[in-house]
């Protein structure tokens, strides 16, 4: 066992220092694509999920091909920095750029009521996830935030499998169907106050699956959603972002 | 090389001869085109490729004889069949649904053992932990497991359907989400078959960097597993010294194409870009990664208390894994080792060494993380040697033009869990049919079988060690 603890004791630190000092990995992120402008003279088919309309993209279908920005760079870019208010929405039209339809007062509102009702849970959070229908990379990235680069415990978060014990759903995925029962149940099951992040652009709005037989097209169709993370998947760090945004600590 | 054959029976006596002479089944699939009867499709790899078999069914039927009776490797296959469209296969031994969720009434648990104090704990699909949904229905008296089912259709998303009338760029991206885990084995797959169909030749260089990324890939998919074999025996340092490899594994990845998952590199007719490191770097990246993976792992391997936990843990016998055909670091720890890369090569691989694995034939937990650990050390002597063969192609295009029309062709590649295959049709430009089969579908089917003496706390070593993804068995 001893030979495990000098392993550990070698490398030193490696956790970030985020959010109290920025991260140099957060910051170079590439996000998902935004618009410089209006975008009325191109061809809507350019996007393969349809984000691309007259007012400029939607970040909620960006699935980060990157095809808008290499076509026209004079009207897309990539957005950079998985954290700060922008990387995540607290409404779904949040996340339409360049001009969401909602003034900074409307978002304040929202931060606002949103840490009003999560004020209890600053200090000591607990967070359950649910997979509705993901492509399996979403776990991966939301796992690595127990890892020792991202260590989310010095944070007071924690994931925990009980409903019961959760402060915070994480819904990935396309909104599978067959989720749609055991989500629910999820849901219904974890005391107030609760709060709800879309997981990925999959989750938000079903990305390359649209609404259908086997899928909704995002999970806000069976649960109520808060916080809405584009990306595909999103960084570990994008996640994090969102978590902290929907406790109030951000 | 697709074969109509005059009938059924005559399609499965072709099958099963030819199983029986050497070739692996590696899949069955149903297509209904134009809503006309339904077309039967086998595939088997052979030395040369992948060949298909196939026949249509006579109109009006609604069932045709089932091939697991004769080949008990077709036993989820004809279930999928079966679930999307309605089609009965006669004398399958238990067509319960499989990835489309019936009427929530039919839900019951199934029991397959009885006897005083059986009973069956259901897990999942809302799991602890960060899981994908799958539920287990483990039966058990309280210790052993006489039993074990699975119900994956919780997350079924419908993949093989959103694919018709796509074209190839867009599908590629889906093929990508097909099983995230492995978007690059996936994206591999899938062009390899549209390029056959355009008849395309990608550039020399996107070949090496198709290896480039799908290397990084398995060695991250194999990390995934460490760290989770680790975390099940409460190795608290050893589980985050693996998640702080693979993290930095998945940071060099983004560092060479802006996604963690090799997103977006693999295009049809090459790769959408060169990577943004140049290759000196690669190098010295993938060399520190290497010293500081293998110190690990070696101490991994040297810790008897976390070994102890493996060894003789769910074993799968040589014969099944033959039998099955089973694919990846599963078959290999069996003794059956059927490489994509090695079998049937494709884009950088012929120009690169890989050495075959050494022979396993334990077939058990520790058999398969020593395949593992291989696979991450050949991985990163093929990095290396992509690397330094990429500064000799400097005027190589990422990508060339690759718009095929019409025309028919199946498509694989070796993904971290094994063989991933891709059975494309295009006409007019656009996907008329595109069938995706990943390994973790062919594999999970195994993990029936290899609770034989094994007890519940075995249960996370064992699901970690079979290492697959639920959203490419369920797709």
């Amino acid at each position: 066992m001893s030979i495990w603890v000098l392993r550990g004791l070698r490398e030193g630190v490696v956790t970030t220092r985020w959010p109290g000092r920025p991260d140099a990995y957060a910051d170079g992120w590439r996000g998902p694509a935004r618009s410089l402008g209006p975008a009325d003279s191109v061809d809507p088919a350019l996007c393969p999920t349809g984000a691309i309309s007259a007012q400029g993209i939607d970040q909620g279908r960006c699935i980060l091909c990157g095809r808008c920005v290499a076509e026209r760079p004079d009207l897309f870019a990539w957005s950079r920095g998985a954290t700060g208010p922008a990387a995540a929405g607290l409404s779904r039209d949040a996340l339409v750029v360049p001009e969401p339809p909602e003034t900074d007062e409307a978002v304040e509102a929202a931060r606002a009521r949103l840490r009003a009702r999560t004020a209890a849970l600053r200090r000591s959070v607990h967070v359950r996830h649910v997979d509705a229908g993901s492509d399996g990379s979403e776990e991966w990235e939301i796992q690595a935030l127990l890892g020792p680069v991202y260590d989310i415990h010095r944070l007071g978060v924690f994931f925990t499998a009980s409903p019961r014990h959760a402060d915070v759903l994480l819904v990935t995925g396309a909104g599978a169907r067959g989720m749609s029962g055991p989500l629910r149940t999820t849901y219904d099951g974890m005391p107030d106050p609760k709060v709800v992040i879309a997981v990925g652009t999959d989750a938000v709005s079903g990305g390359l699956l649209t609404e259908s037989e086997p899928v909704t097209g995002g999970v806000a169709a069976t649960v109520p959603v808060d916080v809405w993370l584009p990306g595909s998947p999103p960084s570990p760090f994008g996640i994090l972002n969102a978590l902290l945004i929907a406790v109030g600590q951000l | 090389m697709t074969m109509t054959q005059p009938g059924v029976t005559a399609l499965w006596d072709e099958l099963c001869s030819r199983v029986k002479t050497g070739d692996r089944f590696a899949g069955l699939s149903g297509t209904m085109p134009d809503g006309g009867p339904l077309v039967l499709s086998a595939y088997l790899a052979t030395a040369r490729g992948i060949d298909t078999l196939e026949t249509p069914l006579p109109p009006g039927v609604s069932g045709y004889p089932a091939l697991t009776p004769r080949l008990g490797a077709a036993f989820w296959y004809e279930r999928v069949i079966h679930d999307r469209f309605g089609v009965v296969p006669d004398g399958h031994p238990r067509l319960a649904p499989l990835i489309r969720p019936g009427p929530p009434e039919e839900h019951a648990l199934p029991r397959h053992v009885t006897g005083y104090g059986i009973f069956t704990i259901p897990h999942g699909p809302v799991r602890s932990g960060v899981m994908e949904a799958i539920e287990y229905l483990v039966e058990t008296p309280g210790e052993a497991i006489p039993h074990l089912n699975m119900r994956v259709f919780y997350k079924h998303r419908g993949v093989a359907d959103r694919f018709a009338g796509m074209t190839p760029d867009d599908a590629v991206l889906l093929a990508e989400r097909a099983e995230g885990i492995a978007s690059v084995g996936h994206a591999l797959a899938f062009c390899h078959a549209v390029e056959q169909i355009a008849g395309c030749q990608p550039p020399p260089a996107a070949g090496l960097v198709r290896v480039l990324h799908a290397e990084l890939e398995r060695i991250a998919n194999h990390l995934d597993v460490a760290v989770r074999l680790a975390d099940a025996a409460g190795l608290a340092v050893a589980t985050a010294r693996f998640a702080l490899h693979k993290e930095r594994v998945q940071r060099l990845v983004s560092t060479l194409c802006g996604s963690r998952f090799g997103r977006g590199v693999v295009v049809p007719g090459g790769v959408a870009a060169l990577p943004l490191l140049p290759p000196a770097q690669i190098l010295a990246e993938a060399g520190k990664l290497r010293t500081a993976i293998t110190a690990d792992a070696g101490a991994l391997m040297g810790t008897s208390s976390f070994l102890d936990r493996l060894r003789g843990t769910g074993p799968l016998t040589p014969a099944r894994a033959r039998q099955h055909g089973a694919l990846g670091p599963i078959g290999k720890a069996s003794g059956y080792a059927d490489d994509a890369r090695l079998a049937r090569p494709y884009d950088g691989y012929p120009s690169l060494t890989l050495p075959s694995a050494p022979a396993h034939a334990a077939g058990d937990a520790l058999a398969r993380l020593r395949v593992r650990w291989e696979e991450v050390d050949q991985a990163f002597g093929l990095i290396r040697q992509a690397a330094e063969q990429l500064p000799e192609r400097p005027g190589d295009p990422a990508r060339l033009p690759c718009e095929p029309v019409r025309g028919r062709a199946a498509g694989w590649a070796e993904a971290p869990q094994g063989e991933v295959l891709y059975d494309v049709e295009l006409v007019d430009g656009r996907i008329a049919r595109c069938q995706p089969r990943s390994a973790s579908f062919h594999n999970l089917v195994l993990m029936h079988e290899v609770f034989t003496g094994d007890i519940l706390t075995d249960f996370p070593f064992i699901e970690a060690s079979f290492g697959l993804s639920v959203a490419g068995v369920a797709l």
